[in-house]
């Protein structure tokens, strides 16, 4: 009797054991089949979306080096880096896959290294598995447990220091049932750098500890440099594409307002969890956290990213750039004039205190407009636009401006003591503000040379004294 | 007329090298072997303490090389000591790296004579030593030593000390490290201790740093560094902290490119 009740309950549990695994087989499955290596990209790419409808065992080999590369026009820093660029390779599994982690430090690092990936349950994120002396390979594994998107960085000690030299990076673990399909995907990651010179001071800058200490940074920057997403690196989209950003923030220490310009997130999975918010303008993104953040774009033109605590866009180059291209869409657009009101200086002119940076003396034009240039990207750009040609009722145009080139002279004023309310460019009528800007006499006569020799402008030459003269008679 | 005016000058200055040599030969006994510098005793406040530990460890005063071990010195040890040699060493006691940068067992290659020698372990570095008569010098030796300044031997209390040793240690490696003794040396009459290549200690792995910086302060292992993050001295100290965590990533018998020695004597 017992027996057969114990048959009966054993053949019962078969039959639920396979009918349950029947049903599951149909749409998807817990049981770990396969195995694959992982494709990881740089920024702003991002992997191809996860097809399969189970979970595999996932091999990902991750580097880490050590390299001097551009951190602004002019400027180099020697960079920590996953994969060999800021921020570290994007990596992409699926919820429930097994992940074999191998982190290499190449021979000729310095520094050892380990990796915290946010997206694993145990000890250290992986970091006390991963601790790695230069030439020589570790290797852990784990579960991807929870869907989101992570922060992943390395916490060798002085921990700051190795993020603050560009070490983090982001994994998307994609839940079980997929995330909506979009027409664009892409990578941007805010970070910031603490250089022993003000921001745009040439040359290899070392790291430095004091204004790291007080969380002071120089730059605060998207994907790693100024302007790795601006002009010809802008991220491209065309009119009725629906975006999604995976945004991460590698800090160390700033809490970013991420914003769009021009655009409202339709979504916004807030802190890269599982909520998804609906019409939201700034989002915060933690140091060391993240969001995705999903919207339509249904105007061509350049949206601009920004953090939006906004003086480390303008002054520290928090800045990229989103190109869309298609018909335009005049009544979505006249809308855009409306960013005026995003200007942070608010109403009145405001210059910023310090002492004005040491600079190099031009012997010539040619000098001078090499040197303009570089202090027109760091400086005039991220408004007037990398070819000088504004955007169209919001910041006026410097190519081909009757503005500036009638009078040079109150283009030197308009610089150095900035310049707010209505004027009129080209027959457009503008009524913004531009704070006056922190530049010697010779990088005032540098840059607005440059600005009269470029785009097809007419030429000229302002010379320091000018600069001087005009300063005197404000 | 120039002539006798560097005469007059050097005359006395002569003198006064060859008296001040005379003291310290007296002095300094027994005699200190070319290319070695004393250190006189003191104190060093270790970065990493046990919970139970002292504030400062003392250092008896004691020999150390001026410049780190040079592949010409390395070679010299390896002809006289075949089975430290590249295809003979035992893989015990040092890794498939092993002087990887010479052509040969007995050739140095494209490397320099001058330059320090790397991707030596930690068992090769203390055989040399122990074939110079010498010692790998501990860890408190080692920091004592470089923390002088170029005036004292406390190098923080000499401005943009911390920051400077810092920028020096922070360099991207150069694909052939620099030549040896080309730096200012410092106080103890030292060259080179920051910025030219990482140098093993004779208890390189005594302070314990897990990899996983910051639970390092649960660890209690008396011995050990026991509470990392509040046992740690000197929080400004990125440069101490970047040497502790780099001799916490290595095992005795690994080789790196950045990696040389230098060694020691007891008096």
């Amino acid at each position: 009797m017992t027996n057969f009740l114990s048959r009966l309950s054993r053949g019962l549990a078969i039959i639920l054991f396979f009918g349950t695994s029947l049903i599951l087989s149909g749409c998807q499955s817990n049981e770990i089949k396969g195995e694959e290596q992982a494709l990881l990209t740089y920024a702003p790419a991002v992997p191809a979306a996860i097809t399969r409808n189970h979970p595999t065992k996932v091999i990902i080999e991750l580097e880490t080096t050590e390299v001097v590369k551009r951190l602004a026009d002019g400027v180099d820093y020697t960079f920590w880096t996953f994969g060999g660029e800021v921020p570290g390779k994007f990596i992409r599994v699926r919820e429930g896959d097994l992940v074999e982690f191998h982190l290499n430090n190449h021979p000729d690092s310095k520094m050892p290294h380990n990796i915290d990936l946010h997206a694993v349950t145990g000890p250290g994120g992986g970091a006390a598995s991963s601790f790695t002396a230069p030439g020589k390979g570790t290797t852990f594994s784990f579960t991807a447990l929870n869907p989101g998107l992570y922060v992943y960085h390395c916490a060798t000690a002085p921990v700051g220091m190795h993020v603050a030299n560009g070490m983090y990076g982001l994994i998307l673990v994609e839940p079980k049932e997929g995330l909506e399909p979009v027409d664009k995907e892409f990578y941007v990651m805010q970070s910031e750098f603490y250089t022993q010179g003000a921001y745009g001071d040439a040359g290899l800058q070392p790291f430095d500890m004091e204004k790291a200490l007080l969380e002071t940074p120089d730059y605060v920057v998207f994907n790693g440099s100024v302007g790795s997403t601006t002009g010809d690196k802008a991220i491209t989209a065309n009119v009725g594409d629906r975006i999604r950003l995976y945004v991460g923030n590698g800090g160390p220490n700033l809490v970013s307002s991420f914003h769009v310009i021009g655009e409202i997130f339709d979504l916004v999975y807030t802190e890269g969890g599982s909520i998804a918010n609906e019409n939201v303008q700034t989002t915060l993104v933690p140091a060391g956290g993240s969001a995705i953040v999903e919207f339509t774009v249904d105007v061509p033109g350049t949206f601009i990213i920004v953090d939006h605590s906004i003086f480390r866009a303008f002054n520290k180059g928090a800045l990229a750039m989103i190109s869309v291209e298609g018909d335009a869409n005049d009544a979505v657009y006249s809308g855009l004039q409306d960013e005026s009101v995003y200007l942070p200086e608010g109403g009145a002119i405001q210059n910023i205190a310090g002492a004005a940076p040491a600079a190099q003396i031009a012997e010539t034009i040619e000098e001078r407009i090499a040197a303009g240039e570089r202090i027109y990207s760091s400086n005039c750009a991220a408004c007037h636009q990398p070819e000088g040609q504004g955007i169209a009722g919001v910041f006026p145009p410097l190519a081909g401006s009757d503005y500036l080139l009638s009078d040079p002279d109150r283009a030197i004023h308009v610089v150095v003591n900035g310049l707010e309310g209505e004027i009129e460019v080209n027959g457009e009528t503008y009524n913004g503000v531009m704070p006056g800007v922190r530049l010697s006499d010779e990088d005032v006569a540098n840059v607005l040379t440059f600005v009269l020799n470029a785009w097809g402008n007419e030429g000229g030459e302002v010379i320091p004294s000018h600069v001087t003269r005009a300063r005197s008679t404000h | 007329m120039v002539i006798l005016k560097k005469a007059i000058v050097l005359v006395p200055l002569m003198m006064l090298l060859a008296s001040s040599a005379a003291q310290s030969r007296q002095t300094r006994l027994p005699s200190i072997p070319t290319g070695m510098v004393e250190i006189a005793q003191g104190e060093y406040a270790p970065l990493y303490k046990s919970p139970d530990g002292e504030d400062s460890i003392a250092v008896s005063a004691f020999l150390i090389d001026a410049d780190p071990v040079t592949n010409q010195n390395f070679l010299d040890f390896v002809i006289q000591n075949p089975k430290w040699s590249k295809s003979q060493v035992s893989r015990i006691f040092a890794d498939e790296t092993y002087l990887r940068h010479w052509a040969s067992d007995t050739d140095i290659g494209d490397a320099f004579p001058t330059s320090p020698v790397t991707n030596i372990s930690w068992f090769a570095a203390k055989a040399y030593a122990k074939w110079k008569g010498n010692r790998l010098p501990s860890v408190a030796e080692w920091e004592y030593v470089a923390g002088a300044g170029l005036h004292s031997p406390d190098g923080k209390s000499e401005d943009g000390f911390t920051t400077h040793i810092l920028n020096l240690t922070n360099r991207v490696t150069p694909n052939t490290p620099f030549l040896v003794g080309l730096t200012k040396p410092n106080y103890w009459g030292v060259r080179d201790l920051h910025g030219l290549v990482w140098e093993w200690t004779s208890d390189f792995n005594s302070a314990l740093i897990t990899g996983e910086s910051r639970a390092d302060a649960n660890l209690e292992r008396k011995l050990y560094c026991g509470s990392g993050v509040v046992g740690a001295s000197d929080f400004t100290d990125y440069a101490a902290f970047m040497r502790f965590a780099f001799r916490g990533s290595l095992k005795a018998a690994y080789s790196g490119a950045n990696l040389g020695f230098r060694t020691a004597r007891s008096l």
